[in-house]
């Protein structure tokens, strides 16, 4: 689905960054109290090719996303960030909390990805992130494979965005109207079929 | 002895730790996450892990020791750190202990809870003392391939 923001959506937090051997990768920031789980998510992380940042808290988080108030320089020099994930038990902020402030950004911090992780399986809980628009909700000890799943269905999507950007510079000399009017997208091979956030979702219930 | 019987030791000595019930599938997890340029990944979350729920079971004792009643929530909610931690390396018996505990705690029962807690102890000191030896046999035997898990 193609909006008029997609137009400007040029240099924003998602953008991919490149890994010294020049390969594209994204950029993860873990949000956990527990310093065993912050290494063990840093390593699972490190191991699926991301560049990992991790913090202690939601609060730090914030700040870490320059959307903590504080007088920050927000936008093409902020920084990068592909997909957040968060515990969700957490002293002072919750990782459902944080997943709340994020979504409510008015600015494109909302788009970012948030996966809650937690020990529980609480139905209600789980329901309450997907909602409030969690990624996905994965179930604590998170294994490799689990964290492999999401950075690979991030990553599909990030590629999506990018051959769309570069395909609508292509067209942009042929149609001077706005980009929804463009048949071509509609056609365009990146639109078939790839698992919708939805099923994704669902497949932890 | 030489080095293939201190590596059939450790993978027996690994193996029992699963048979008995001490480890569960995740400590395969972690030692699936070492490679070369990382080749003791266990060993320090492992120490970490020590480091940090020792020092739960000291707030736990001290929020034992003074209040009476006993504040069921303030435990319940420093147990499901300590749960979430012990879960985080495999630790199996420890686990249940905390599982035990935090029922407990819900129950407001808080001779079970003091009952649950000395086990839960003795669990957690008894795990540390195989897993150094565990860890320490395997640095003087260099790398080996990991036992079956659990069925």
């Amino acid at each position: 689905m193609t909006t008029a923001g997609d137009v400007f959506r040029l240099n924003l937090p998602q953008v991919l960054e490149e890994s010294p051997s020049g390969s594209p990768e994204l950029h993860v920031l873990a949000v956990d109290d527990s310093h065993v789980d912050r290494k063990v998510i840093e390593r699972l992380l490190k191991i699926s090719s991301c560049k990992v940042t991790v913090v202690d808290s939601g609060t730090r988080a914030l700040q870490y996303l320059g959307l903590d108030g504080e007088k920050n320089s927000i936008g093409f020099d902020s920084v990068k960030v592909n997909l957040i994930m968060t515990d969700y038990s957490m002293p002072g902020m919750t990782g459902y909390e944080l997943l709340k402030k994020i979504k409510q950004e008015s600015s494109i911090f909302r788009e970012i990805p948030v996966v809650i992780m937690s020990s529980e399986n609480i139905l209600t809980r789980i329901d309450r992130c997907l909602e409030e628009g969690a990624e996905e909700f994965l179930l604590k000890p998170v294994k490799l494979s689990d964290v492999k799943r999401v950075t690979d269905f991030i990553m599909k999507g990030e590629r999506k965005e990018r051959e769309k950007k570069s395909h609508k510079r292509r067209r942009s000399d042929d149609y001077s109207s706005s980009p929804i009017a463009s048949p071509l997208l509609k056609s365009h091979p990146c639109d078939s079929s790839s698992p919708s956030a939805l099923s994704l979702k669902k497949s932890k219930l | 002895m030489d080095r293939n019987q201190s590596r059939r030791q450790i993978a027996a000595m690994k193996q029992s730790l699963f048979d008995q019930g001490y480890l569960d599938e995740q400590f395969i997890q972690l030692e699936e996450l070492q490679d070369d340029a990382n080749p003791n990944f266990v060993e320090e979350i492992v120490t970490l892990y020590y480091r940090d729920s020792s020092r739960l079971i000291s707030n736990i004792e001290q929020a034992i020791r003074e209040k009476n009643p006993l504040d069921f929530n303030k435990l319940d909610n420093i147990m499901h750190q300590f749960k979430g931690s012990s879960s985080s390396i495999g630790a199996k018996k420890v686990k249940a202990e905390s599982t035990l505990f935090r029922e407990y705690c819900r129950a407001g029962n808080g001779e079970g809870c003091i009952k649950s807690f000395q086990q839960l102890k003795k669990e957690h000191a008894l795990l540390r003392k195989k897993l150094e030896a565990y860890f320490q046999m395997a640095r003087q035997a260099g790398p080996l391939e990991t036992a079956c898990g659990p069925k």
